[in-house]
């Protein structure tokens, strides 16, 4: 275990004076990723001009969901997405055999191999969200919710690195997996709005089969305080029982690697 | 001129097996294209009790099936392969051949269309049956009109995706400027909110720009929200833009391949 946290610090550096190589970029992203951040509420105000409430969420409130969305999207591309798309490129080149000589967890290692810092701006895009609505509320969540998002949030990293897993396992059969990535996150952009406002078919499947319930929905009703324990406990469940799946196609997968000679 | 048109059908051939090669990536690409569904779902819970503007309900589960099918048949995606061949230097091969580039990339997208319509007919055909024919325009020179305006706003996607990839000659993250681009099309296209939902002077504002021809002006066309004299004059502009980002994009092509040096190849 120390040493899997000696191994992450030592990721993360190399990460991180990565990214200090290029500062220009750095800028320039940041400055790309808050616009980004300003400019996809442009379709919550025109909804929310229009009418003071959808299907029982108010501006305030959804625009809390719209938080915990952006500071998602940041951890999505900040921490999951960079090393899971060089999992693929391992893949395709053979040069995962490289990383599974390493004395040490696989998915441990091709999971942190890169992060990109900058995305922080978006955490703090999302947290600025929250003040807001929050201000505009006038009220400040209480401690025991902001604690039960906090483990809600564990949930959502935890789901959503457990869906990227599955996904990359399945570039172990299907070499041209980079188009799949842009089919997540095409997916992953309807979490901007809260889940109850879709219905049928489409409820369903942000529930259960992609649970983008889980990685906004959940966590910004956890900081509203309008949360059940037992919804609570399930979403933990849920994102227990991803895991657990992911791990088990991923061992099954990485069976299925043949490196490749180039 | 009579060279390249002499070599038209077998670049459109070559173009269509290539799509029928790829078709699982071709599968994926087509459901990655959810955002109408998504923005369709929304919109019917925020008209469920009353409607936006003059938009229902129906309206606006016409108009987002209209977006979808106008979003698959105009879908293009040469800036890619453009801002990849520029870096690695294999766009020298194309340089060789006796056609312009920019054609033989047209070709290739276009070839894909037939299995593209394939997969959007059923579209097609459930938003007519859903709808019904009352929200669609009954005008027979509208739906004469329609694939005029489908092709026009077909060419502003290419040619705009050719400028912006032709930035790869001076840049190297020609990348992150189409992003810029897509996002403004987001908004301005009409692809996430009807235009007529913004306040007028964002409507007002959109006209001026290439996005809503894109998409908006041939939804609106089919769904009947436009008379015969304003999709007469919005067809003038679109076809107005054509040309402008036409022309640039030849000129921008002819000052970037000055530049241009094949690494490797």
């Amino acid at each position: 275990m120390r040493r899997y946290l000696r191994l992450l610090g030592i990721q993360l550096r190399a990460s991180t004076a990565i990214a200090l190589q290029y500062r220009v970029e750095f800028l320039g992203e940041g400055a790309l990723s808050l616009f980004w951040s300003l400019w996809s509420l442009v379709p919550l105000l025109v909804v929310f001009g229009h009418r003071p409430a959808v299907a029982g969420w108010t501006f305030d409130e959804a625009l809390v969901v719209m938080g915990w969305f952006t500071l998602m999207k940041g951890v999505l591309e900040g921490a999951v997405n960079p090393s899971l798309t060089s999992v693929v490129e391992h893949i395709r080149k053979g040069t995962l055999d490289f990383v599974l000589l390493k004395p040490a967890d696989a998915q441990f290692l091709v999971s942190t191999a890169k992060f990109e810092p900058w995305r922080v701006v978006d955490v703090l895009g999302g947290l600025a969200l929250f003040v807001v609505a929050f201000h505009r509320m006038g009220r400040v969540p209480s401690p025991a919710h902001v604690l039960a998002a906090l483990a809600l949030l564990v949930c959502a990293a935890w789901t959503l690195y457990s869906l990227w897993i599955l996904v990359v396992s399945a570039a172990f059969f299907v070499v041209k997996v980079d188009n799949l990535s842009f089919l997540f996150s095409s997916i992953f952009d309807a979490a901007r709005w809260p889940v109850t406002v879709f219905r049928g078919a489409w409820r369903v499947v942000f529930t259960f089969v992609v649970p983008l319930a889980l990685m906004t929905t959940y966590p910004a009703l956890a900081l509203l305080g309008r949360l059940d324990v037992g919804t609570a406990g399930l979403a933990v469940v849920g994102a227990a029982a991803f895991g657990g799946i992911s791990r088990l196609v991923w061992t099954r997968s990485i069976g299925h690697y043949t490196s490749a000679s180039s | 001129m009579l060279r390249t048109i002499r070599a038209l059908p077998t670049l459109l051939r070559v173009g269509f097996a290539e799509a029928v090669a790829y078709r699982a990536e071709f599968l994926v690409w087509l459901l990655s294209t959810n955002m109408p569904l998504v923005m369709l779902a929304l919109w019917s819970a925020v008209a469920r009790e009353a409607p936006v503007g003059r938009f229902g309900q129906e309206d606006f589960t016409a108009y987002f099936l209209a977006a979808l099918v106008v979003r698959l048949m105009t879908g293009a995606w040469v800036i890619w392969e453009l801002t990849y061949e520029i870096r690695q230097g294999t766009l020298a091969f194309r340089l060789l051949r006796p056609i312009h580039p920019l054609v033989a990339y047209a070709c290739e997208n276009l070839a894909a269309m037939p299995l593209r319509l394939g997969l959007s007919l059923p579209v097609v055909a459930a938003l007519l049956f859903t709808v019904g024919e009352r929200r669609l325009t009954h005008d027979p020179f509208l739906l004469a009109l329609f694939p005029v305006t489908l092709l026009g706003a077909w060419l502003i996607t290419f040619l705009a995706m050719s400028i912006v990839g032709a930035l790869a000659f001076y840049v190297d993250s020609a990348g992150s400027v189409f992003e810029i681009w897509m996002g403004l099309f987001g908004v301005f296209s009409g692809y996430l909110v009807p235009l007529e939902l913004f306040p007028p002077w964002a409507t007002a504002l959109a006209r001026a720009l290439p996005f809503r021809y894109m998409l908006a002006f041939p939804v609106e066309m089919l769904i009947g929200l436009q008379s015969r004299q304003r999709a007469l004059a919005e067809l003038a502009v679109q076809w107005l833009f054509v040309g402008l980002l036409g022309a640039c994009a030849v000129g921008v092509w002819r000052l970037g391949l000055r530049r241009f040096a094949a690494f490797g190849g």
